[in-house]
C-alpha cells in the first residue's frame, strides 16, 4: 500500500514497502488495482486461448464462434442486442427492489414477533425451494401484463436471502449493547433505529449482494419460460431465437451481456455495501 | 451520612433452583468506594446488576437513595466488563447516546459530551471510530459515556479486567481522580485483590457455591493515592488480610479448580 493512502490507520503489523520499490510500480502494488488488473489478466489468457484455438482447428463458427466475431456480433447487432438488455435491465431491477422492500417489510414482522416467524417462515423456505422454472408458467397464466408476471417470477427468486440475511441481522445484537439499551430505559422504537437497524446493515448488504445476482437470474429463467408469450424483447427471448436459427455468435453476444450485467450489479452492490460500512465494519476495513 | 444503597436479605435463585447469592445486607454510604471482591461465581455481579435493576433480587428489600429500585430518583450509570460501545458511531455519538436516549436538546448535549471527554482525557478522539482506538481508550469512552448523564451513583462491573496491568493501573488512578472530583458513589466488582486495595475505603468479600458475603475490610488510607501505595508495607498488609479472608472463605468449599 502506497504512504499516501496510510496515512489514516497505523498499523504495526504492515511493513511499508521498501521506497525504491514504490517507485518502481506503484500503481502494480496498490490492492484496488491488482483487484482488477489480475481477474483481467486471466481473462486477457482464457480469450487469447479461445480465439487461437478457433483459429488453429478452423472450428466453424456456427459451432464455437470466435471472440472476435462475438465482439464484431455486439457492434452489428447492438440495437437489437442492447434493446433486449435494457428490458432485461428493466425487469431485474423492478424485481430486485420489490424484493428489497418485500424483504425488509418481512424480516422487520419476524422480529417483531417469534410467533409470526415461526408461522412462516416455513413458506419462505418453501418459496426458496421450488424451483421458479416449475412455478413460472403458472404466475405467466395467472397474470395478464408480461411484465408484471416476470417481475413476480424474479421477485420470488430473489426475495429469500434478503429475508433471511435481514432476519439473522436485526437479531444479531451484541448482548452487551442491548443490555446498555435497557439499562438506559430506551423504547422499542429508540432500539430499533439506533441498535438493531445499523447492527442489522452488514447482513442485510450480503444478503443484497446475493439477491442482485439472483433476480437477474430470475428474471432470465422467466423470459426462457415466457417464450415468445412474454415481452418478446429481454435478452433470453434473443437467446431462444439466435437457438432456432442457429445464430451461434449471436447467442454468444447475448450471453456475454447477461453475465457483464451481473457481475455489474455484484459490483454495484459490493460498493455500496464498502461505502455504507467502511470505517466500522471488519468486512469493510482495509486489511492491507 | 445518608445511604446511598441499601440492602435488607436481598437474594437471588435463577429459575433452575441455582442459588446465585444468598441474603446479603449491606449500606452503601453517599460518595463511598465499595468494592466487592471475590472469584467467578460468588454473585459479585449478580448483586451489581440488581443495584442496577437488570436484575430482579428474588427475595429481600433492595433501596437505592432510599426508595425502591423502580421508583429512584437516583440518576445510576453501569460499566460493563466491555466497552459495549457501537462499532458504527463515532466517540461523540457514543458518548451522546444516553441523552439522545432520555431527549436532551442537542447543543447541551453536545457540550456535555464536550465535559465528559475531557475528564477522560479523550478530547481529541471525538471524531474516531472505536476500533481505531486501544482497548484501554474505548473503556475510557465507556467511563465517558456513563459520567455524561451526571450520575450520582456509579457501578462498574470489572470495567478493567480485560485491559493489561499498566494501563488497568492508570485507569484505577484516573478513576479515583474521578470519583472525589465528582463526588460519586462507585460500587466496583474485581477479582483482583490488589485493584481492590488500592481502590477502595471498603471491601467485600465474597465467596462461591453458593454465592455470599463472607467479610468485609475496611482499608483505611488516605487519598490521594500515590503509585508509591502500590508497593508500601500498607498496602501488603491490606491484601494480605483480603487474601486471608478469601482462602477462609475457600477452604471450606470442595476443590473445583
Amino acid at each position: 500500500m502506497s504512504a499516501v493512502m496510510s496515512h489514516q490507520r497505523a498499523d504495526p503489523s504492515v511493513q511499508e514497502p521498501p521506497a525504491a520499490a514504490t517507485a518502481v510500480t506503484p500503481w502494480l502494488k496498490r490492492p484496488n488495482v491488482q483487484r482488477v488488473f489480475y481477474p483481467m489478466l486471466v481473462a486477457a489468457v482464457l480469450i487469447a486461448l479461445w480465439q487461437s484455438l478457433v483459429v488453429a482447428f478452423q472450428i466453424p463458427h456456427y459451432l464455437v464462434p470466435s471472440p472476435l466475431r462475438v465482439a464484431g456480433v455486439l457492434v452489428t447487432d447492438a440495437a437489437l442486442l442492447f434493446g433486449a438488455l435494457v428490458t432485461t435491465l428493466k425487469i431485474t431491477v423492478l424485481a430486485f427492489v420489490c424484493a428489497t422492500l418485500l424483504g425488509v417489510a418481512i424480516a422487520f414482522a419476524f422480529v417483531q414477533n417469534r410467533v409470526i416467524e415461526t408461522a412462516l417462515f416455513p413458506y419462505a423456505v418453501l418459496l426458496q425451494v421450488t424451483p421458479i422454472v416449475a412455478i413460472a408458467p403458472l404466475i405467466i397464466i395467472w397474470v395478464k401484463s408480461p411484465t408484471a408476471s416476470l417481475v413476480i417470477c424474479a421477485t420470488l427468486v430473489a426475495l429469500f436471502p434478503i429475508i433471511a440475511n435481514t432476519t439473522l441481522g436485526l437479531r444479531s445484537v451484541s448482548p452487551g449493547l442491548a443490555s446498555y439499551f435497557k439499562l438506559q430505559r430506551a423504547t422499542r422504537w429508540q432500539t430499533l433505529v439506533r441498535l438493531r437497524i445499523p447492527s442489522a446493515l452488514p447482513y442485510f448488504f450480503g444478503g443484497l449482494r446475493i439477491s442482485s445476482g439472483l433476480a437477474l437470474i430470475g428474471a432470465v429463467v422467466a423470459e426462457f419460460v415466457a417464450g415468445t408469450g412474454g415481452t418478446g424483447t429481454g435478452l433470453a427471448y434473443q437467446i431462444l431465437q439466435a437457438g432456432y436459427q442457429l445464430n451461434i455468435p449471436r447467442m454468444f453476444a447475448a450471453l456475454v451481456l447477461i453475465t457483464a450485467t451481473g457481475v455489474a450489479l455484484f459490483a454495484a452492490m459490493a460498493l455500496l455495501s464498502k461505502w455504507a460500512l467502511a470505517g466500522w465494519h471488519d468486512s469493510e476495513v482495509a486489511h492491507e | 451520612m445518608t445511604p446511598a444503597i441499601e440492602l435488607l436479605g436481598v437474594s437471588k435463585t435463577y429459575a433452575n433452583g441455582t442459588q446465585a447469592l444468598l441474603p446479603v445486607d449491606l449500606t452503601v454510604q453517599e460518595g463511598e468506594f465499595v468494592t466487592l471482591l471475590g472469584a467467578s461465581g460468588c454473585g459479585k455481579s449478580t448483586l451489581l446488576k440488581m443495584v442496577a435493576g437488570l436484575l430482579e433480587p428474588t427475595d429481600g428489600r433492595l433501596l437505592v437513595g432510599r426508595k425502591p429500585i423502580a421508583r429512584s430518583d437516583q440518576r445510576i450509570a453501569f460499566v460493563f466488563q466491555e466497552a459495549t460501545l457501537m462499532p458504527w458511531a463515532r466517540v461523540q455519538s457514543n458518548v451522546r447516546l444516553p441523552l439522545d436516549l432520555a431527549q436532551v436538546p442537542r447543543s447541551e448535549a453536545d457540550a456535555r459530551v464536550q465535559d465528559a471527554l475531557h475528564l477522560v482525557g479523550l478530547q481529541s478522539f471525538a471524531a474516531h471510530r472505536p476500533r481505531e482506538l486501544s482497548g484501554g481508550m474505548q473503556m475510557r469512552v465507556s467511563i465517558a459515556r456513563s459520567l455524561v448523564t451526571r450520575p450520582t451513583l456509579l457501578l462498574m462491573d470489572e470495567p478493567f479486567g480485560a485491559l493489561d496491568e499498566i494501563t488497568r493501573h492508570r485507569l484505577d488512578a484516573d478513576l479515583l481522580d474521578l470519583w472525589r472530583d465528582q463526588k460519586l458513589t462507585v460500587v466496583f466488582v474485581t477479582h483482583s485483590i490488589y485493584e481492590a486495595v488500592y481502590l477502595s475505603q471498603r471491601v467485600i468479600v465474597m465467596a462461591a457455591r453458593p454465592g455470599r458475603v463472607v467479610d468485609e475490610v475496611v482499608i483505611d488510607e488516605p487519598y490521594p493515592r500515590s503509585a508509591g501505595f502500590r508497593v508500601s508495607t500498607a498496602f501488603a498488609g491490606h491484601a494480605a488480610r483480603l487474601q486471608d479472608a478469601l482462602q477462609r472463605a475457600s477452604a471450606a468449599e470442595p476443590a473445583t479448580v
